[in-house]
């Protein structure tokens, strides 16, 4: 069970992960919550934009792009 | 995008003030929701009023107003800005929120969206914390339907404790019981007992500490353990923020902020990060909860069909080259639709001119009179309705299309690297694309972005891409002095001088955008977060009639508005005699050693500043003063044309910085009101004008002093 975490911005499109903790503080944190990142939420990395940044993430059924300056701060387990 | 109330007039308010009027006797209702769950068309549905919807995220920004009357009693509704939650600091959640708390709606229609309804659920919750006069409406049930998704609707309004009605404002099923289920509610018969969201026992335990003070203080003014809950999540900046709206004293506002402080288990920053990541878990995992006890899939890849076309328009291959083309498209589209219908509209101009000169002159009127009147004012609101209109009706239904289909969110998730280089938004990206139509609808476009830096960035840079009133200049001048005139070469030459044009116009917005940002308006680029919806089937009726009576005639309003006085001024300009010349003679006179330095002579510096109200009458101005004809005129050809500049000494380097100038000098009056709407602010309307003029004049400076140098001309 106990997988090393890695940052959501280096799990390649394809791949799911599970949220375990989110390194953002204050507005940025809040939008991530507001988002439904939680612990525990299951994120799938749908595609990068042509220039490999932002990236498009499923989560909770909604299709999100994230920078990879936040990407890189939510840190996920990633799931088989 | 952005057009969105002023434009449509009756009924309608608009700005945060306007939330607080009502119509006496009416109920009030608000309409919350997530971005992108069709609110806007349900509240067009209801009202009958056609405010413009989109298919994205961040539209309706201040809350528009509308009423319908059912079973005799009147309905007050008001649309609130899209928004996932009441939680965090944004200007559309705090309108949404104050609306909530402080308009005393009589209830709160929460519009979900059906295929994406656990998200929604989110904010649903967080009404119900507020308020227990709540409807939920389940929206896009049609498009949840396709995508196999179905909803146990009566269980979840089990769950909620409040009345749950499936619609599809589209085509407006389910309306009549969502108003009766309104009716139920904001009249206060509702047989349901609302669900108040629990949360784990240390947070139950905190605001049973402070709610009893709370409750005292605020004597019944507003939900006392909503207020608990943002005092131990949001600490006492939110009751700063609250003070006006809750009257508290400042005494009041002391004795509850040292309640907070007095325990230590309450307050501290990383007290307050505990309690927000505690209270904002605690909802996310009840809609989760409630979504996975109401929402079944039959089929796990309902997003097959959009994630497949996200692949091709968002591929590292295609992508850009698609959007590209697209855009090429619609402008080719554009400029080589309006040409006739513009043509057409000044012949009608130019004969309705020739009959009011001649009722006007027969009637006794003064020379000057007619001239200040037809010649100055109806001469310059016939040129710019002509010129401008066509374009805009073929480029803005056009862009509304794209819009609807869902593709522009994609465009800002494609170039949004780029912008991040410049420091700004992705969705700038899409404000620059509306500004190639109209940088007045560019920036007014510019809400869609919520930071307020990247916001004002936007603004400040939308006039460096040239606009449809731009590009006939860039045309023509490039047709005579690149090519040399019509000939075998004029389609392809035409082409390549647009997309010159547009491409140094993204390239100037990049570099200035980044520019700002280093310097006045310094500061990391916010957090983004961007989201790609599913793609619809647009509805090409409402595209229509909404990109006209929103887009089209808003803008031309305000052009007409600017052209009328604008025109008087021309005519003067070019008929008082100053001691032998005209007063543009005398300016252009006086302007003429600045203008030689940038590769400009004084008549087109001149033209430029009297063309402030249009781009499009830049020419035509210009054209007046060489011909001294006192009014503005048209060349017959373009052959014509080469023959009159060439005659008054322009060369290709004077056509170069002409275009140049062209692409970047100050907005025209249009959009600089636009931006003094938008910003409220003079410092920034004067900095909106000096950025692209100094810009423009270190280019054509730099351009003409290097030819003459080197000795090229």
């Amino acid at each position: 069970m106990a997988q090393p975490l890695i940052p959501l911005s280096e799990l390649p499109p394809g791949r799911r992960g599970a949220v375990r903790e989110l390194k953002l503080q204050g507005i940025s944190r809040r939008r991530m919550l507001d988002l439904g990142l939680i612990a525990d939420t299951c994120v799938e990395v749908l595609l990068k934009s042509p220039a490999g940044d932002p990236t498009a993430y499923r989560i909770r059924g909604a299709v999100i792009a994230l920078r990879s300056e936040e990407a890189s701060k939510i840190l996920v387990e990633s799931l088989a | 995008m952005g057009l969105t109330r002023q434009s449509t007039g009756a009924g309608l308010s608009q700005g945060k003030g306007a939330l607080d009027k009502t119509v006496p006797g009416d109920l009030i209702v608000a309409l919350a929701g997530n971005p992108n769950t069709g609110k806007t068309t349900l509240f067009n549905s209801l009202t009958g009023l056609n405010q413009h919807t989109g298919n994205w995220p961040g539209k309706t920004v201040t809350g528009a107003r509308g009423r319908y009357r059912y079973r005799g009693c009147g309905f007050t509704l008001v649309d609130l800005p899209g928004t996932y939650s009441l939680l965090a600091n944004s200007p559309e959640e705090e309108v949404a929120r104050d609306f909530i708390c402080f308009g005393h709606p009589d209830a709160v229609v929460v519009v979900a969206d059906a295929t994406c309804l656990e998200r929604n659920l989110n904010l649903a919750l967080q009404v119900l914390e507020i308020t227990g006069r709540v409807v939920l409406c389940v929206n896009l049930m049609d498009e949840a339907e396709r995508k196999r998704i179905s909803i146990d609707l009566p269980r979840l309004s089990e769950c909620l404790g409040v009345p749950v009605v499936g619609t599809n404002a589209r085509d407006s099923h389910g309306l009549e019981a969502l108003k009766e289920a309104v009716l139920m509610v904001a009249s206060g018969r509702s047989p349901f007992r609302p669900l108040v969201p629990r949360y784990s026992a240390p947070v139950e335990r905190a605001v049973s500490l402070l709610e009893p003070s709370i409750r005292e203080t605020l004597k019944g003014r507003i939900n006392s353990r909503w207020v608990a809950l943002r005092l131990l999540d949001q600490g006492p900046p939110f009751l700063e923020q609250m003070r006006r709206q809750l009257e508290l004293e400042p005494p009041d506002l002391a004795a509850l902020t040292a309640r907070l402080e007095q325990s230590p288990l309450l307050a501290g920053s990383q007290q307050q990060s505990i309690w927000m990541d505690e209270i904002a878990s605690s909802l996310v995992g009840a809609a989760e909860a409630i979504g996975r006890s109401v929402v079944s899939l039959e089929h796990r890849e309902y997003q097959h069909f959009d994630r497949k076309l996200d692949r091709l328009l968002t591929s590292r291959l295609f992508g850009i080259p698609l959007m590209i083309a697209l855009l090429g498209i619609v402008f080719w589209i554009t400029i080589a639709g309006a040409n006739y219908p513009s043509e057409a509209l000044a012949a009608g101009f130019f004969w309705a001119e020739e009959r009011l000169g001649a009722a006007l002159l027969a009637a006794g009127a003064p020379a000057w009179l007619h001239g200040i009147l037809v010649l100055g004012v109806f001469r310059t609101l016939g040129w710019v309705v002509s010129v401008m209109l066509p374009p805009m009706a073929i480029f803005f239904p056009m862009f509304t299309l794209l819009e609807d289909l869902g593709y522009l969110p994609r465009v800002a998730f494609n170039l949004d690297n780029f912008f991040k280089k410049a420091c700004a938004h992705g969705k700038q990206a899409l404000t620059m694309c509306m500004g190639f139509g109209c940088n007045a609808a560019g920036v007014i476009s510019c809400r869609i972005i919520d930071s307020p830096r990247e916001r004002l960035i936007a603004v400040l840079t939308n006039n460096f891409v040239p606009c449809n009133g731009r590009f006939p200049i860039l045309i023509s001048l490039a047709l005579i002095f690149m090519v040399g005139g019509a000939g075998p070469l004029q389609t392809p030459a035409a082409a390549a001088a647009v997309l010159g044009a547009v491409v140094s116009g993204v390239l100037m917005t990049l570099a200035v955008s980044r520019c700002l940002s280093k310097t006045i308006l310094k500061g990391l680029p916010s957090s983004f977060t961007l989201e790609l919806p599913p793609y619809r089937k647009p509805l090409v009726g409402q595209i229509l009639i909404r990109s006209l009576l929103d887009r089209t005639l808003f803008v031309l309003g305000r052009a007409v508005l600017v052209a009328a006085p604008a025109g008087a001024v021309i005519w003067l300009a070019a008929n008082i005699d100053l001691g032998g010349a005209s007063l543009l003679d005398r300016g252009a006179g006086i302007l003429q050693p600045f203008a030689y330095l940038l590769g400009l002579d004084g008549y087109i510096l001149m033209a430029f500043l009297l063309g402030l109200p249009a781009n499009e009458i830049v020419i035509p101005i210009a054209i007046m003063s060489y011909m001294a004809t006192g009014a503005m005129t048209e060349p017959a050809t373009l052959e014509e044309l080469r023959l009159l500049l060439v005659e008054h000494g322009w060369t290709w380097l004077t056509a170069l910085c002409t275009m140049l100038f062209t692409l970047n000098h100050f907005p025209c009056a249009t959009t600089l009101l636009t931006i003094y709407k938008e910003t409220r602010s003079l410092k920034w309307t004067l900095t909106a004008f000096l950025v692209p003029t100094a810009t423009g004049i270190v280019l054509c400076f730099t351009v003409a002093q290097a030819v003459r140098l080197l000795g090229l001309i």
